[in-house]
């Protein structure tokens, strides 16, 4: 064939309006159904139906306020979700490796960093300083982490079957939980959010004839975590280690050809998603404290990622969207009917739900084999 | 000899109980293109992942550039100015053309990482320099017209041309190519045929090949090795190889 007849390039819609075109389409018909059911009377006030179908969108008309501030708290714990779900993705990526240690790193970067500081403040070295002190030791742990999992980890398990190196990971999440508890104890630790200049209080906003309140730590986690994301996109993009990772992740034995050392790129992804892993634990341990019990976090990366596809950055961010904001507006609106805490496994029927329509997920790469 | 690029001596390969190369020894000349042809499972493309480093032979030497090569990884050996094509096309597929390229360019490129992440100063000289390379490449193989296509939709033809270019974004020594012409037409044969030449005329490079076209193989290379078994069964120009009753055996079949 010749180059000519390749020449007319397709007018091919960027990958992401499609699936997000079919969403709001289903959307739009959930929508209709409810009016139509709600309107002609089929399901009478006070009944089931209505209880479902009707009044928690009454209630969001009504007080629109209400709706704003759940909308914020989805998309803050969105945001900390994809953050997560993005350290999961760099790693499967790069290396096909399904990374089960990645919501302990999460916790194993906080506790470090507090650790570390905690150790400086005993003798008398405090404040902010010392913060940042600790945080750039707490990178050096992380790059070490990497260079250690590489080296015992990942080389001498090259060539192995994917369900090899996911018990491999298994195994290094276990180790983690041991050596954080033995190092740093296993009661939970407050976020040294004040010495790292992280902002406190909150914002009062009166709009839409309510009030509604906006953490500044939100606030921070939402702008950190946006271009955290970004100088990862442009990274992967841009850069020739970024090419580099993106040739790796296609195919490894045409990247060695070119002179690409696996081992160097794994180190790379790894400390990567340390540092992803590292930004993600200071913002929760900011929101909440730092201990194994944000594990239970990581793992909602699980839904963000069947959601998203496991290849795809812009997936784990939007995936991380969806899930933090249907799991909050779930929780408030629909919540009380079932008696409440409905949040906890709300991400996962959101996630089958998507399951059944698009199992790549919504922007994994569609699995076609050749026969 | 100061001519010789690389000197294969003595070189055996197994796979447990199976031997794929037994004692094999040739040379590639600087500047020469050098086929390597035999039967199916004759162990060409074995011979190949030695040189390149996939492949590591428990018996003899390969010595490159006049230092004997203790063993190397591949992406040691593309340091050392080998690159290769694949018999079944290996490319980044959801990479463009122009990005594929580029990535055969990684190893010629130094700045620091942090000056490419925020695409300015010297990042940016480099980058531009490498791209104008690569578009030279591109001019040469006649592949502008899908510069910015996805190699995982172009034609398998299309595919070998980009992996060629890929190698030679390498600037190497040595280029290996693994059938380059394997499931092509008469068209696409020519077409890499031409290519093949002018880039070891127009850029010097050494080229060692394997191809099952005894047409291409003969009027391309100026020497032929054959293997036959894992072992060497003839060595020389084209027209000696052609005439050697043993090539004609282990091509024809010889009756018992």
């Amino acid at each position: 064939m010749s180059t000519a007849e390749l020449a007319t390039p397709s007018p091919a819609l960027p990958f992401w309006v499609m699936p997000v075109l079919k969403t709001v389409a289903v959307m739009g018909v959930i929508a209709a159904v409810i009016v139509v059911l709600v309107t002609s009377g089929i399901a009478p006030k006070g009944s089931w139906g209505h209880k479902i179908l009707a009044a928690p969108f009454i209630e969001m008309r009504e007080m629109p306020d209400l709706l704003v501030q759940t909308l914020w708290e989805g998309v803050v714990a969105g945001i900390l979700y994809a953050l997560i779900a993005l350290g999961f993705v760099l790693i499967f990526k790069a290396s096909g490796v399904f990374n089960f240690a990645q919501g302990i790193m999460v916790v194993f970067a906080a506790l470090t960093l507090v650790g570390l500081y905690d150790t400086f403040a005993r003798y008398g070295f405090s404040g902010t300083l010392a913060a940042y002190v600790a945080l750039a030791l707490t990178l050096g742990v992380m790059l070490m982490l990497a260079v250690s999992v590489e080296r015992f980890v990942l080389r001498p398990l090259v060539n192995q079957p994917d369900i090899i190196l996911f018990m491999a990971t298994f195994g290094l999440a276990r180790l983690l939980i041991g050596v954080g508890e033995t190092i740093f104890g296993g009661s939970s630790k407050i976020m040294i959010s004040d010495q790292l200049g992280l902002p406190k209080g909150a914002i009062d906003l009166a709009i839409l004839g309510g009030r509604v309140t906006l953490q500044k730590i939100d606030i921070a986690a939402a702008v950190i975590a946006t271009l955290m994301i970004i100088a990862l996109a442009v990274f992967f993009q841009k850069t020739r280690i970024g090419r580099a990772l993106r040739a790796v992740a296609d195919s490894h034995k045409a990247a060695l050809s070119v002179g690409i050392s696996l081992n160097q790129i794994w180190i790379i992804v790894w400390f990567a998603a340390g540092v992803v892993a590292l930004v993600t634990g200071i913002m929760w341990g900011a929101r909440s404290d730092v201990s194994f019990g944000l594990e239970t976090i990581a793992l909602k990366a699980l839904p963000v990622l069947i959601l998203g596809g496991f290849t795809s950055v812009p997936g784990a961010i939007i995936g991380g969207l969806i899930i933090g904001v249907g799991e909050k507006l779930g929780e408030f609106y629909w919540g009380p009917l079932l008696g409440g805490a409905i949040e906890t496994w709300l991400a996962y029927v959101i996630a089958l739900g998507f399951l059944v329509f698009r199992p790549q997920g919504l922007f994994g790469d569609k699995i076609i084999e050749r026969i | 000899m100061s001519d010789i690029l690389l000197s294969v001596d003595n070189v055996s390969l197994r796979f447990g109980g199976v031997r794929a190369i037994s004692d094999v020894s040739f040379d590639v000349r600087k500047g020469e293109i050098r086929a390597i042809i035999g039967p199916n499972g004759a162990g060409k493309t074995s011979m190949l992942n030695c040189i390149n480093g996939f492949y590591h032979p428990q018996e003899g030497s390969i010595t490159f550039k006049g230092v004997k090569r203790p063993r190397v990884k591949p992406h040691e050996a593309a340091v050392g100015g080998i690159a290769r094509t694949f018999q079944n096309v290996a490319l980044f597929k959801g990479m463009t053309t122009l990005d594929n390229i580029m990535v055969g360019r990684t190893l010629k490129m130094h700045k620091s990482f942090f000056w490419h992440l925020f695409r300015h100063g010297p990042a940016m000289t480099e980058e531009i320099e490498h791209r104008k390379y690569v578009e030279e490449i591109i001019d040469f193989l006649e592949i502008e017209a899908i510069r910015k296509v996805p190699v995982g939709k172009l034609p398998y033809g299309l595919q070998k041309r980009v992996e060629l270019g890929r190698a030679l974004a390498m600037q190497p020594d040595l280029l290996l190519l693994d059938e380059p012409m394997a499931g092509m037409n008469l068209e696409e044969k020519e077409d890499m045929c031409r290519f093949i030449i002018d880039v070891n005329k127009q850029y010097g490079t050494t080229i060692a090949l394997i191809e099952h076209d005894m047409g291409v193989v003969m009027d391309l290379s100026d020497r032929v090795v054959v293997l036959e078994y894992g072992r060497k069964i003839a060595d020389g120009i084209p027209e000696v190889v052609k005439a050697d009753q043993n090539v004609i055996d282990a091509y024809l079949g010889v009756a018992h």
